[in-house]
């Protein structure tokens, strides 16, 4: 009996303290994510042409880029956007810090899937289209990037779900998103392990749900008889 | 059962049935073989005979039917089944060699793990094999440094190693380049010629009628027709051996006189 | 300039951080590889029931935020267990169960890749399942997934900072201590970024270095 009435005590706890604050987090990590991933995209795309079609000064700064924001951990990224950049006299909110550094990140590691997957597009895809007479630039958008972003979006999918996950850090330039709000509501109240497997719980729902999302995007754009080309 | 071992029945085979993806690929299938022969199944492809080996040696578990190795049932047995297939060998279309070991190792290893022998008389039972086999001289070669014929002669050996009462061979050639197939049925001659009771599943039909006690033409999951090779050379009961028989003459060079 | 004096000047302080990193990275390796391996084993070869189990492992392990798993453990988890677990201890716990949780999938690919030959060769020669797994499919496997398990030493890298949000003494953590000490945050935090990327570099050069060494002739070139 009396674990009975723990229970629907925890129950209770949770539908009127924990879930409301929950709920404005998620929420607020919604806004992080919707904002990130078409900058994302966009930023590893233009790396990408970069560093493939680029002349040597911006293939190389292209590199630089990505070795730069790939091989630091985003924590550090988003201290020196946050804390650093003040002393410059730039002083961004923990959102646009936030983003910001999202977008660095998350389209350095796009910009290696998109470059691998234009590099894995036949050659003589270029080269047919210039015949026809499309200058380079009109060739690469409309015939290699279409299908270079095609297949790379089962890494960038793997990507846009990490993105989902590291919106946590957000937290921790004071950017109450979801683990923050969670952070506080069991800091109150000191039931820890309640508060932080719910959070866990709506993690797991979001990212299954993007996941689900993403593989009906993938088998929408299909192309029948392609993946196996090379 | 007592009839097995005074009649030298060294397994015996009844009954076997194996349905896959809901096609009946083995209907019904019962023979056996005496100790020293040699037992070759041809048919057409499809007609479930790698199947049949796999039975055999459990590597399928068939439907229903029973299997007995020296008068004791394997299919049913309380006994453990890796005991049964160490008397068992087995020779893969594929090799299926341990792409991690050398030749050597690929012999030995068996020997050491499931024998429990010791490194060293494993070691020389090993190269005793692969001399029989006339590998010898590939001790250290790793399966990507061998031709196919060369790495098939080793996975021989490797099942030879075992001591084993029957060898199987399913398709032994077929993956192999025309030039290097000569060696591994030279090989195989030699291993019949010794003695060795054999089942082999082959195309290979200057081999089948060289060699063989008994040829079993297989078709649709039954055993249609078997016979020595002369018979069904000659007096077929069906004519539709004698048309499958024919076509393999045609692709595979009259009897006798490919692989020489 | 003044910023240049700081920096050099919180090096040592720093790079000691280095090894509290080193040390959290290596261990979680050890513990990922540890669960990893029997895992991958256990959804290849176990029971549906097994099999299942396993999948929930991962998707809980590969689905949850670093820092939520942190928070979870350190505060909630290990206190209403009774353990008195330090930060360090939360640290390498978390981020190796996580690391399991790739890395079965990694060896997962990698068994499955063998195809079925190598099994059904060893157990026409008698062997039993344990043993064709323990001396013929793990030896190949191990080494067919050394690429992709490489790449867990960078994510494991980067993941080692989030740690500062419990208070391991690490880089980041050491880094904030001193940039409220000095005011410097952009030099301080630039030199952690180099450290982390030559971090990166050099451990990937040791792992390739190591893959070479493991290499059998001709190996992984298809059969």
């Amino acid at each position: 009996m009396e674990s009975w009435g723990k229970a629907m005590n925890s129950l209770l706890f949770i539908q009127q303290d924990v879930l409301p604050a929950l709920l404005e987090g998620l929420v607020m990590t919604v806004k992080l994510i919707i904002a990130s991933i078409p900058f994302g995209l966009a930023t590893g795309t233009c790396v990408a042409l970069g560093r493939i079609y680029g002349n040597k000064p911006i293939s190389f700064l292209c590199k630089l880029y990505v070795i730069f924001f790939k091989g630091t951990p985003l924590l550090i990224l988003l201290f020196m956007l946050y804390f650093g950049l003040p002393s410059f006299g730039i002083a961004l909110s923990p959102f646009t810090a936030s983003v910001l550094g999202f977008v660095l990140c998350n389209g350095a590691y796009n910009s290696e899937y998109i470059r691998g997957a234009i590099q894995s597009v036949k050659g003589g895809q270029l080269i047919a289209a210039q015949a026809l007479g499309m200058t380079r630039r009109q060739a690469i958008w409309n015939i290699i990037l279409p299908q270079a972003l095609r297949r790379a979006i089962p890494g960038c999918s793997n990507e846009m779900i990490y993105l989902i996950k590291y919106s946590s850090l957000a937290y921790m330039l004071t950017y109450i998103e979801l683990t923050g709000a969670g952070k506080i509501v069991a800091a109150r109240s000191f039931r820890y392990t309640l508060v932080f497997t719910v959070v866990g719980i709506m993690y797991l729902i979001m990212v299954s749900f993007a996941s689900w999302l993403l593989s009906l995007l993938e088998k929408k754009l299909y192309i029948p008889g392609w993946s196996q080309h090379r | 059962m007592m009839s097995d071992k005074t009649e030298n029945v060294i397994l015996r085979v009844e009954n076997i049935h194996k349905t896959y993806g809901g096609i009946e690929v083995l209907k019904g299938i019962s023979f056996s073989v005496k100790k020293g022969e040699t037992k070759v199944f041809i048919g057409p492809s499809g007609t479930g005979k790698s199947t049949l080996l796999r039975c055999i040696n459990q590597l399928t578990i068939p439907d229903s039917g029973q299997i007995w190795l020296h008068g004791e049932e394997v299919t049913h047995s309380k006994k453990n089944i890796n005991l049964f297939r160490q008397k068992m060998g087995m020779v893969f279309q594929n090799f299926y060699l341990f792409d991690h070991l050398t030749a050597l190792r690929n012999v030995e290893i068996a020997l050491i793990k499931v024998k429990g022998m010791d490194k060293k008389t494993a070691r020389e039972k090993a190269m005793q094999e692969l001399e029989r086999v006339g590998m010898a001289a590939f001790t250290d070669h790793y399966p990507s440094q061998l031709s196919g014929g060369q790495a098939q002669r080793v996975s021989i050996a490797r099942a030879l190693a075992m001591d084993p009462d029957v060898m199987l061979f399913d398709e032994p050639t077929s993956a192999l380049d025309p030039e290097l197939i000569g060696e591994v049925l030279e090989v195989m001659r030699d291993l019949a010629k010794a003695g060795m009771t054999m089942l082999v599943v082959t195309h290979e039909m200057g081999f089948a009628c060289s060699v063989a006690n008994e040829i079993m033409f297989m078709e649709e999951g039954k055993i249609l027709e078997s016979g020595s090779p002369e018979t069904l050379l000659n007096t077929p009961q069906y004519e539709r051996t004698r048309q499958f028989l024919r076509k393999l003459m045609d692709l595979y060079g009259e009897l006798g006189k490919s692989n020489e | 300039m003044e910023s240049i004096t700081v920096v050099i000047e919180s090096l040592p302080y720093l790079l000691q951080g280095t090894l509290v990193t080193l040390r959290i990275v290596a261990l979680a390796l050890a513990l990922g590889l540890c669960m990893g391996l029997p895992l991958a084993v256990a959804q290849v070869y176990g029971s549906l029931f097994l099999q299942r189990i396993v999948k929930g492992y991962v998707w809980i392990f590969r689905g949850l935020p670093n820092l939520v798993l942190l928070f979870l453990f350190f505060f909630g988890i290990f206190p209403s267990l009774g353990i008195d677990a330090s930060a360090f201890f939360t640290a390498v716990v978390v981020l190796g169960l996580r690391s399991a949780a790739y890395q079965s999938q990694i060896f997962r690919g990698s068994i499955l890749s063998l195809g079925e030959g190598q099994m059904l060769a060893a157990r026409s020669l008698g062997m039993s399942k344990i043993q064709a797994v323990t001396w013929i499919i793990l030896p190949q496997a191990i080494r067919l997934a050394l690429p992709g398990w490489s790449n867990e030493y960078p994510i494991l890298l980067t993941d080692s900072s989030v740690t500062y949000a419990i208070g391991v003494l690490e880089i980041l953590t050491r880094a904030n201590l001193v940039v409220s000490r000095t005011y410097q945050p952009m030099p301080i935090f630039l030199t952690c970024a180099i450290i982390f990327i030559l971090l990166n570099y050099g451990g990937m050069r040791l792992l390739h270095f190591v893959e070479n060494k493991l290499r059998i002739p001709g190996y992984g070139n298809g059969e």
